[in-house]
């Protein structure tokens, strides 16, 4: 029997010869492309190997080498392992690499991170603004060379803490008392405030004016947020209107940013489990899940049997409590002021309850380690999640479909609204409900199996409109979904121990790369680490769905009323601990 | 019909709003009390728990499980005359692990010979930056560091907390985490008891010799 086609390793330095080398450096795998030829590569990619989705683009700063490195990560959306290609460029003012966002759409925001935070330039980008920092920052904090204000020591932990840890105040180290590092020779008086006129003037490119109406109209520029209510958090959307119709928009964001790829490379491995779960702060079980399997297969060791039935159970917990709250939250934002968001909320208490009792707090879990988890589950509270499990969830899932789903008013405002079709989802890197929801059946845990996922027997939910009742509505099939999931993993989860490793703050890594992804409830979530077998990680970056997803906002919304706009917009299920980062 | 998805709608509305009064008829009938005791706020965190949900905070709290965690302290155990013990060492495997370096140790040294002792001169923990991931309290190896209960701890101040504030007995420590407790405790006897019959055993195979 051939392996079937999503297995085989595509050997793409035989078909590109010269231009596409196996990446050779220990522990590191891929390939490297010539900048020259990216383009060239990744369409053939795209449209010979099937990979049509990518899912990261980052880079990585190496001064040592002089080198400045871009890493892709793409995926084929009818499963299988991914192929990771990276290109290099000389790390000399300017440091350009070509645009893959004609290849890939996705690559948008991700490219534009990249130019914010490592100074990348991608030529052929049409709107290479930088999207986390403000307008007039200087510099690229990613860089291994930018230090911040309350710069200590390139890595924790640091020695001042002890033996002669005498307290004193983090902004006691900069000379301005002051969260803030000013270019040298900065002169206050000479200093003109950048303006937002880009982010204007990328709207305005791409609206569209009627050229021979009668009547003479202008289109007009709102600002939704960064403190509207409908806006989950402090994103700003910057929508231009032609009356009530959307067509254009650009989210602006960054308000929220804490560079959590930057506290990572400063943290040792096990130090950064705990600030993964400010990322999405709603399913803090599934950002330590995926950042867990990635240090442990760059450190390559087992999982305890166990412990991966308590990783699913919790992951698929958390699953039910974050689509539940995304119902509620969606009529929230319809209008429904506040009934069916507490009646979610109070399955997601119980939810909590648990995680409460298992890892000590009720959104910050910090609850795995490298080969495990911290505790096992005491024999009450598997009592409370079989209880939850078998009687209460499905009961009240229930419930709230009778309460909402054939409501006419809610059938009225999304049944028939168009969200993304299929190709418009894979284009933009859409990953989660949202492109299930639009009729690819693409859900990690079935595509790429990760831990013990290949031993349930369950279903990918998927839907095929593509508009707003089918987004809804997939959800209470993901729900049903993850509870079939936990009534077998509670089942079949066998004695033992919870850790197949000594508990130790400093763990071993080994050098090179890994790239480990989960299936979070609001899409692919990547953690993507390098390592140059020191304490702390040299490179880690994040891949947040909710940020990646936000690509594909502007395609949702163009044409549609400004009303709708809140709605799609919560389609998306974005948190903003994940956007900013 | 119009209207039909909606009328079905607000029946579990109707529901859940009778279901309150309901309840509070059968608790009363029962002669219990639904509100302001812990057995009302345990059932109102059970998977029977139907319509009102909402604990009154302060008045009511919700029961903390043992694994609770909040900001840490420092366990002493009361000396024969009152003297606190502390149990910390000064190791500083806390002060390592901690994610947003929030610790500050001083290590005693002997003023004699300047070799440090296993006890602490000074001990600050930042509280506004811990983030309360309870990394000190799994590694210390003295089970000297606890993760608290307590989170009413708002302040209009900056709150470092020094030796002084971070000590609590350990009287207080089973208190609050008895299960816990058991384990150490269980734990030293048993290091203690292999200890004893390791020096059994030396000395029983010095003996012949000598
Ligand atoms: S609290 Fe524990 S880990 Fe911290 S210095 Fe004291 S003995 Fe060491
Ligand atoms: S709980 Fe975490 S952040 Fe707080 S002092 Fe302990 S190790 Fe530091």
């Amino acid at each position: 029997m051939t392996a079937p086609a999503s297995t085989q390793i595509l050997d793409l330095a035989a078909r590109f010869p010269d231009v596409v080398s196996t990446d050779a450096r220990p522990g590191f795998s891929g390939f490297i492309v010539k900048k020259e030829n990216l383009v060239e590569v990744a369409t053939a990619l795209r449209d010979e190997f099937g990979y049509d989705l990518l899912s990261t683009v980052t880079g990585v700063d190496y001064p040592a080498e002089n080198k400045m490195e871009v890493v892709y990560h793409a995926f084929r959306t009818i499963g299988g392992p991914g192929i990771v290609f990276k290109t290099q460029a000389d790390r000399v003012e300017p440091i350009e690499v070509p645009s893959l966002i004609n290849v890939w759409h996705g690559a948008d925001f991700q490219e534009r991170e990249t130019w914010d935070l490592m100074g990348i330039k991608f030529t052929g980008h049409p709107d290479l603004r930088r999207i986390l920092m403000w307008e007039g920052f200087e510099g690229h904090p990613l860089r291994k060379d930018w230090k911040e204000a309350f710069f200590e020591e390139e890595t924790k932990p640091f020695k001042s803490r002890w033996p002669e840890g005498n307290h004193l105040y983090a902004e006691f180290r900069n000379p301005y008392r002051d969260n803030l590092n000013f270019p040298s020779g900065f002169d206050p008086e000479q200093y003109q405030p950048q303006t937002e006129d880009q982010l204007y003037f990328s709207l305005e490119r791409s609206s569209i004016k009627p050229k021979d109406a009668d009547l003479k109209t202008d289109s007009i520029v709102v600002n939704m947020g960064p403190h509207h209510p409908s806006t989950h958090g402090v994103l700003r959307v910057a929508v231009e209107l032609d009356g009530e119709t959307v067509t254009s928009l650009k989210p602006v964001m960054g308000y929220l940013h804490r560079n959590h790829d930057k506290i990572g490379e400063r943290n040792t491995y096990l130090q950064i489990m705990p600030y993964t779960d400010r990322l999405d702060y709603f399913n803090s079980m599934a950002n330590n899940f995926g950042y867990a399997i990635t240090v442990e297969k760059l450190m390559k060791i087992p999982v305890a049997e166990r412990a991966e039935y308590i990783r699913v159970i919790m992951a698929e917990l958390t699953r039910v409590q974050n689509h539940l709250i995304f119902i509620g939250m969606l009529l929230n934002d319809l209008g429904t002021l506040y009934t069916p968001a507490l009646y979610a909320f109070e399955e997601r208490e119980l939810i909590l309850d648990i995680f409460e009792a298992v890892a000590g707090a009720r959104m910050m879990c910090n609850y795995f380690r490298f080969g495990g988890v911290v505790r096992d589950i005491p024999d009450d509270v598997m009592q409370k999640i079989k209880d939850l499990v078998h009687d209460r969830l499905p009961a009240k899932t229930d419930e709230m479909e009778r309460f909402l789903n054939e409501n006419e008013v809610l059938m009225a405002r999304l049944k028939g609204m168009h969200v993304l079709n299929a190709e418009e989802a894979v284009r933009n890197s859409v990953t989660g409900p949202c492109l299930r929801a639009a009729g690819v059946p693409y859900d990690l845990r079935r595509a790429d199996p990760y831990s013990v996922y290949d031993r349930f027997d369950f279903d990918v939910a998927v839907r095929y409109n593509g508009d707003m009742y089918d987004n809804y509505l997939i959800r209470f099939d993901e729900i049903r979904q993850s509870l079939r999931i936990l009534e077998q993993a509670i089942k079949q989860i066998p004695q033992g121990p919870i850790n197949s490793q000594k508990p130790q703050y400093q763990v071993r890594v080994p050098a090179g790369e890994a790239y480990g992804r989960v299936e979070s409830p609001k899409g692919e979530l990547g953690y993507y680490v390098v390592s140059n077998g020191k304490p702390n990680p040299y490179r880690y970056h994040v891949r947040a769905p909710s940020f990646i997803n936000l690509t594909a906002l502007e395609t949702m919304c163009k044409g549609n009323k400004i009303a709708d706009f809140v709605a799609l917009l919560a389609m998306l299920d974005i948190v903003m601990g994940e956007v900013d980062r | 019909m119009y209207g039909k998805g909606i009328l079905k709608g607000l029946s579990v509305t109707l529901k859940r709003f009778s279901e309150t009064y309901l309840d509070d008829i059968v608790w009363w009938l029962r002669g219990k009390k639904r509100y302001y005791t812990p057995e009302g706020v345990a059932h109102r965190s059970s998977k029977n728990t139907r319509g009102i949900f909402t604990v009154q905070y302060p008045e009511e709290q919700l029961i903390t499980p043992e694994e609770f965690r909040y900001v840490p302290f420092l366990v002493y155990d009361e000396g024969a005359d009152g003297k606190r013990e502390h149990r910390c060492t000064s190791c500083g495997i806390c002060a390592k692990v901690c994610p947003p370096q929030c610790i500050w140790i001083v290590r005693t040294n002997d003023p004699n010979t300047g070799k440090p002792v296993p006890e602490p001169k000074e001990f600050y923990i930042d509280m506004d930056i811990c983030m309360n991931c309870g990394f000190c309290a799994e590694y210390c190896p003295f089970d000297a560091i606890i993760m608290d209960h307590n989170f009413d701890i708002a302040s209009y101040d900056r709150n470092v907390y020094n030796l002084e504030k971070l000590s609590k007995p350990a009287s207080y420590y089973r208190q609050i985490r008895p299960l816990n407790y058991q384990k150490n405790e269980d734990e030293r006897k048993a290091k203690e008891a292999a200890k004893a019959a390791k020096a059994d055993a030396s000395a029983s195979a010095a003996a012949p010799a000598t």
